[in-house]
């Protein structure tokens, strides 16, 4: 098998996130000790939060379904070679789009099935909005996607922010938006007595599309065509500045399912928000540690929502402060960023290996 | 009198023992031993594929090898990295370049050693220390261009002063002529020649047979990993090296009928285009090419021939004049739109533009019109499979496999991989530019007979080269351009070397 046979190639896609996970829980390990903590009743809490329970690893989906979707849209534009940073603005527009849908549009006798689905579609398209955009600007005035959609998720911010005082609330005694009307809610109790709720298939069935989309339409070519080498994409007829539209605004609207998922799954109205609150980091560090590949997000999601999820009962339990958890968090994503660093190691040992010779 | 007349005992700068290198089951360097004399020019030959620039990149430092031993100035050596690499005095010019595309000239010649004052760049005296280089070796450059507005030769160039700039005492230089023009191959003759003068040794890897009988003291032959010989090139024939290197008889010059032109299927008329600097870089050009012919165009690198190229293809968008393919109006439009037309492409830049390098040969062999590829809407990788190996078998791709990237196959192999594809697609218009850049004689052999196949199929061939042999060899019709301008036209079965030199320099014909 030559060098870059899919097997190996696929092994070292797996190996990496793995080991940098292992390395994240070891540095997890020293933080507690030097806290002064035990780290055997920090695994016990751990375990207990994940799977102590069904309904405990209920609560690790529901962390986990807006990373997956996430964590989808920055991997997807990344592999057009664009950077969406703007994620959280995405998520935003599309909360206060599927807020309209779900709250002033009442659906026929008989078609109350359609609610959820056109208050997904109004948040997937707010988000491709948003996100289209940025590639707009980026293939029009190429206006660097990371400067635009750091700008973008600002407006977002206070655009949602007006919108929810002006027009979205009874009255100002009320720091959230009308209820979601209760068709428009995605149903609960999937697992008996956590909050699960249907959006983890809505984020699963994405994360197939965009693999689809990925690597089994012309679309998906084009995309990483462009994302490897935009020289070798216009050669090729496929224009460039199309792609980078297209791209960002499917992005977008992968972010904007996040939000609107949230929406009808968990909290059924759009809580007041004067703060980014990171959303769009988390997807950054979810894409990174699934290396890009829809699976690879999915899983390494899981793993974030996870130690989301965990953190709480690892306070409770163990006395572990809610920080090492983020300490955990960074240093998975560290060490998988490092990809140089293992890169090189790897080369040490190849070195190694030959010097006996 | 020369320096060799005297017997001055021959020592030994470089000696390379049983080096193996395996990517996977290819081997790719067999056991190889070879030896390199100090202030000796030493070419290593070989077909596509054969491991020439992975012994290279071996001894710069790229690869480890898997076996063997090397030996530096008589002391066993581990080369671990190109610097250490530069360090013991080993220089390197790659096949293809190592650049950074925004940074000027000057910038990269200089980088990893920069010139400095109070510890800052200094890079006026940068610019200085560049432009006396350039002069001294005859390698023209403007310090101030970005390297992303020069064309291929002039990268090249960069390229060969910046190893000159680090001091090496050994130079390996992977094919640093396969981008030039006869003249500034002749210089670059000179100068290597003045370089072993003052002490230093050269290896130097090139497909152009007569460049080695030219230049070489030795030669070394390389076939599928393994080392043939080494030889004297004295006394040695191009048909001898050829027969060495493919193991066969090559025929070097084609053969084919008159051209029997038809239809006109490209016309361009008062074509006006800038450059990247905003400056006018093609000027009133007007041409056709008809079917059955092979319209060659001929000039010094940076004549306009890459902007000309450039607005035909739909790469760049002439400032005036009109392109028409098959009667259809093209100019301006996109390179999608002129691919429809019946436009085939072999760029000048077969890493920028022919080939995603991190795509498989497989998904590159869809480069171009990959939506045929779909089927119902998906991508169908069954279809690209099957291409890809139409290519393979068809242009002798080594090795034959279309789940290679196409990052990991020899700078030759994937020229044959981009020609292959383009010739397949049955173009009505074949613009190939540089097609044979890179390949060694048997498969430039056997691309000019497609070529002239393609011909006499009725399909109009637009040739552009820089090499004069192959314009000559292929061309029915010659175009000169000088600053822009197409300054004459030559039957292809009239041209001389001399006289197309003289034009393309800008003199006249009746000179
Ligand atoms: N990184 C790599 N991974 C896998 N295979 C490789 C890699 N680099 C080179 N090869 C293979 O090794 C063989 C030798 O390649 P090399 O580049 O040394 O050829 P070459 O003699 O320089 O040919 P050319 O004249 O076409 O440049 C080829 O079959 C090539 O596909
Ligand atoms: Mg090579």
């Amino acid at each position: 098998m030559p060098d870059q046979s899919k097997w190996k190639a696929g092994l070292r896609a797996i190996g990496i996130p793995v080991l940098a996970t292992i390395v994240g829980l070891l540095v997890g390990i020293l933080c507690i000790l030097i806290a002064g903590k035990d780290p055997v009743l920090a695994a016990k809490a751990f375990y207990r939060a994940v799977a102590g329970e069904p309904r405990m690893f209920g609560n690790v989906l529901v962390s986990t379904i807006p990373l997956i979707f996430t964590g989808l849209a920055v991997a997807f534009a990344y592999r057009a070679g664009l950077f969406n940073i703007g994620v959280e603005g995405q998520y935003l527009m599309a909360q206060i789009a599927t807020v309209v849908v779900g709250v002033w549009w009442t659906p026929p006798q008989g078609f109350e099935w359609l609610h959820p689905i056109f208050a997904l579609g109004a948040g997937a398209v707010a988000g491709a909005i948003w996100g289209g955009i940025v590639g707009l600007l980026k293939a029009w005035k190429g206006v660097h996607e990371v400067i635009n959609s750091i700008m973008m998720n600002w407006i977002a911010l206070f655009l949602a922010d007006w919108l929810l005082k002006a027009y979205l609330r009874p009255d100002n005694s009320r720091a959230a938006s009308y209820d979601l009307q209760q068709t428009a809610w995605l149903s609960q109790g999937l697992i008996e007595g956590s909050r699960l709720h249907t959006g983890i298939w809505i984020a699963l069935g994405t994360a197939v599309v965009v693999w689809i989309i990925l690597f089994k339409t012309p679309l998906g070519y084009e995309i990483r065509a462009v994302g490897h080498s935009p020289g070798a994409a216009e050669y090729g007829g496929i224009s460039v500045a199309r792609a980078l539209i297209i791209t960002m605004a499917i992005s977008g609207a992968i972010a904007g399912m996040a939000g609107s998922v949230q929406t009808m799954g968990l909290n059924h109205r759009f809580n007041e928000t004067t703060a980014l609150l990171g959303y769009g980091f988390d997807g950054i560090a979810v894409a990174l540690v699934g290396r890009l590949h829809p699976v690879g997000v999915v899983l390494a999601a899981l793993l974030f929502g996870a130690l989301q999820a965990s953190s709480g009962l690892m306070q409770a339990m163990a006395g572990v402060p809610k920080a090492v958890v983020s300490i955990v968090q960074a240093a998975v994503i560290f060490f998988v960023a490092a990809e140089g660093l293992w890169s090189f190691l790897q080369r040490r040992r190849a070195k190694k290996e030959v010097t006996p010779a | 009198m020369g320096l060799r007349s005297h017997p001055l005992p021959i020592t030994m700068l470089l000696k390379l023992e049983g080096i193996t290198k395996r990517f996977g089951s290819l081997v790719a360097n067999d056991h190889i031993d070879l030896e390199i004399r100090q202030g000796e020019i030493h070419a290593l030959l070989g077909e596509n594929g054969a491991g020439k620039s992975t012994l290279m990149n071996i001894l710069y430092g790229l690869y480890t090898p898997d076996e063997g031993r090397i030996f530096w100035k008589g002391k066993e050596v581990k080369i671990r990295n190109p610097r250490h690499a530069i360090d013991l005095g080993i220089g390197m010019v790659h096949q293809h370049f190592m650049l950074i595309p925004v940074f000027t000239v000057a910038e990269n010649i200089t980088l990893g050693k920069e010139v400095t004052r109070n510890r800052f760049l200094d890079m006026n005296e940068a610019r200085k220390r560049v432009e006396e280089l350039s002069q001294r070796f005859g390698l023209e450059v403007n310090p101030d261009d970005r390297i992303e507005s020069i064309s291929v030769g002039q990268q090249q160039r960069v390229e060969i002063l910046k190893a000159l700039y680090r001091g090496a005492e050994l130079l390996i230089l992977d094919e640093p002529t396969a981008v030039l023009t006869p003249q500034e191959v002749e210089e670059l003759g000179k100068i290597m020649k003045r370089l072993v003068a003052q002490g230093h040794t050269i290896i130097i890897i090139t497909h152009k047979l007569k460049e080695v009988l030219h230049l070489a003291d030795r030669v070394t032959v390389i076939r599928r990993g393994k080392k043939i010989a080494t030889l004297d090139a004295a006394g040695q024939t191009e048909a001898e090296l050829a027969r060495l290197m493919v193991g066969r008889d090559v025929i070097l010059t084609v053969d084919k009928e008159p051209a029997k032109p038809g239809k006109v299927v490209l016309e361009v008329k008062n074509l006006h285009a800038k450059n990247d600097r905003g400056v006018e870089a093609v000027r009133d050009v007007s041409f056709t090419v008809r079917a059955g012919e092979i319209v060659g165009i001929a000039g010094v690198d940076g004549n306009g021939q890459s902007e000309l190229i450039a607005c035909l293809t739909g790469l760049r968008k002439p400032t005036s004049g009109t392109v028409t393919v098959n009667g259809q109006d093209v100019t301006g439009q996109s390179p999608r739109r002129i691919r429809d037309a019946g436009v085939g492409h072999i760029p000048e830049d077969r890493q920028k533009r022919g080939l995603v390098l991190n795509f498989t040969v497989a998904e590159n062999a869809a480069l171009g019109d990959h939506r045929a590829f779909a089927r119902r809407g998906w991508l169908s990788y069954q279809r690209m499979v099957d291409k890809a190996k139409e290519i393979i078998s068809g242009f002798d791709v080594r090795p034959p496999r279309h789940d290679y990237l196409a990052r990991s196959l020899s700078g030759g192999n994937q020229q044959k991989v981009i020609v292959g594809r383009e010739i397949l697609r049955n173009p009505d218009l074949m613009i190939a530019v540089q097609p044979t850049r890179g390949l060694d004689v048997g498969a430039i052999e056997f691309i000019h007979r497609n070529l002239v196949s393609e011909r006499d199929a009725g399909r109009a061939i637009l040739l552009v080269s820089l090499e004069l042999d192959e314009i000559m060899n292929l061309a029915d019709r010659i175009l000169v351009m000088y600053k822009g301008q197409i300054v004459a036209e030559v039957p292809g079965h009239e041209a001389t070397e001399e006289g197309l030199g003289l034009l393309m320099m800008g003199g006249s014909a009746s000179a």
